[in-house]
């Protein structure tokens, strides 16, 4: 009766060598780090982003310069009301300071990707067309050509 | 010589420690790759340039009128969203040589030989008060119908859907079909309270 008699000849179960869960942890740790980037500006309006079928890919993460259109957050509104404004970087802006927005963007290019640089213009889909034409005339003016109207990948 | 054993270090909290990196990072990044629709912006024109008028010839134009409620104008007759892309399509292929549609230029292209080229142009009015959803909603379904275009070109001269040719082959089918899609100069009609 070896097996069920005496309790001080239990057998102990090994420990479970947690060793390599810190390593799966740092895997998916670089994962995040390599796939992600860095929050850059806190979003001070709202901006739902318009559905579309045929939205391509932006390839150069990097050169891309934001302008935020839409109402502005809640806690916000109080102080600037519920119109639609432009966000640029982390304040509310008019049309007329796109112009520097845009050059403080293009220096912080390098000289070989200036040509590249692209604006993204994330708007609400429930903003009106007329800031946006504003916003798109004043990008003309500063000859910042080549524009992006922010969209996601929708089901048709 | 006595070896002295070493104890083996505690490495149970290193996986707490990579946890609170990893909710850091998970906190503070952004995933989610941008995607949009690419559009290049005409130059502005220049003071003291003449006004000189690009004759286009009339055929060779559609005007896609959005209107302060949403509503769609192309050509002369109001239309809805869902029948504009092959209203585009139409007007870009133009198969029946309809004099009121667009002329076609056959042209010579590497890869694909003699192709008729449409000169059609879409141009897209907008007002002031159109919502951005409508008007990204008709971008898609402009893109959508030279897309398709595209698509039809590539299988006709590949045997491969535009997406999975090689470089040069996708900027000969570009070539072939053009996405000719002004932006007028914005007006002001109706006004939206």
């Amino acid at each position: 009766m070896s097996k069920f008699g005496g309790s001080n000849n239990k057998k102990e179960v090994p420990a479970m060598t947690s060793s390599s869960l810190s390593d799966i942890v740092f895997m998916l740790l670089f994962f995040f780090m390599v796939t992600t980037q860095m929050r850059e500006t806190e979003n001070k309006v709202v901006v739902k982003i318009p559905e579309a079928s045929e939205v391509v890919k932006l390839e150069r993460k990097d050169l891309n310069s934001y302008i935020n259109i839409g109402t502005p957050i809640r806690s916000l509104q109080a102080q600037y009301g519920t119109d639609a404004r432009i966000q640029l970087n982390d304040s509310f802006k008019t049309t007329d300071d796109i112009r520097d927005f845009i050059a403080a963007e293009r220096e912080s290019k390098s000289e070989a990707d200036r040509q590249f640089m692209t604006v993204s213009i994330r708007a609400d889909q429930d903003v009106r067309m007329g800031i946006i034409t504003d916003v798109k005339q004043e990008l003309r003016r500063c000859s910042a050509l080549k524009i992006m109207y922010s969209a996601r990948k929708g089901g048709e | 010589m006595a070896k002295k054993k070493v104890p083996a270090m505690n490495t149970s909290s290193t996986a707490d420690i990579a946890f609170l990196l990893l909710c850091y990072f998970l906190m503070t990044t952004t995933m989610g790759s941008q995607t949009g629709l690419s559009r290049r912006l005409p130059p502005m024109p220049d003071k003291d340039q003449k006004v000189e008028d690009q004759k286009v010839n009339r055929r060779n134009i559609i005007v896609v009128k959005i209107n302060s409620s949403d509503r769609l104008l192309a050509g002369s007759e109001p239309i809805d969203v869902s029948q504009l892309k092959d209203k585009i399509k139409e007007f870009l292929t133009n198969p029946a040589d309809n004099p009121n549609l667009p002329e076609k230029e056959i042209q010579e292209i590497d890869l694909i030989g003699n192709w008729p080229v449409s000169k059609g142009v879409i141009s897209l009015q907008n007002d002031r008060g159109t919502s951005y959803q409508a008007y990204i909603a008709v971008q898609n379904e402009l893109v959508k119908a030279v897309n398709e275009l595209r698509d039809d070109c590539a299988k006709q001269k590949f045997g491969k859907k535009f997406a999975l040719l090689d470089e040069d082959q996708q900027a000969a089918v570009k070539k072939a079909v053009p996405q000719n899609i002004s932006e007028a100069e914005p007006k002001d009609v109706g006004k939206k309270r």
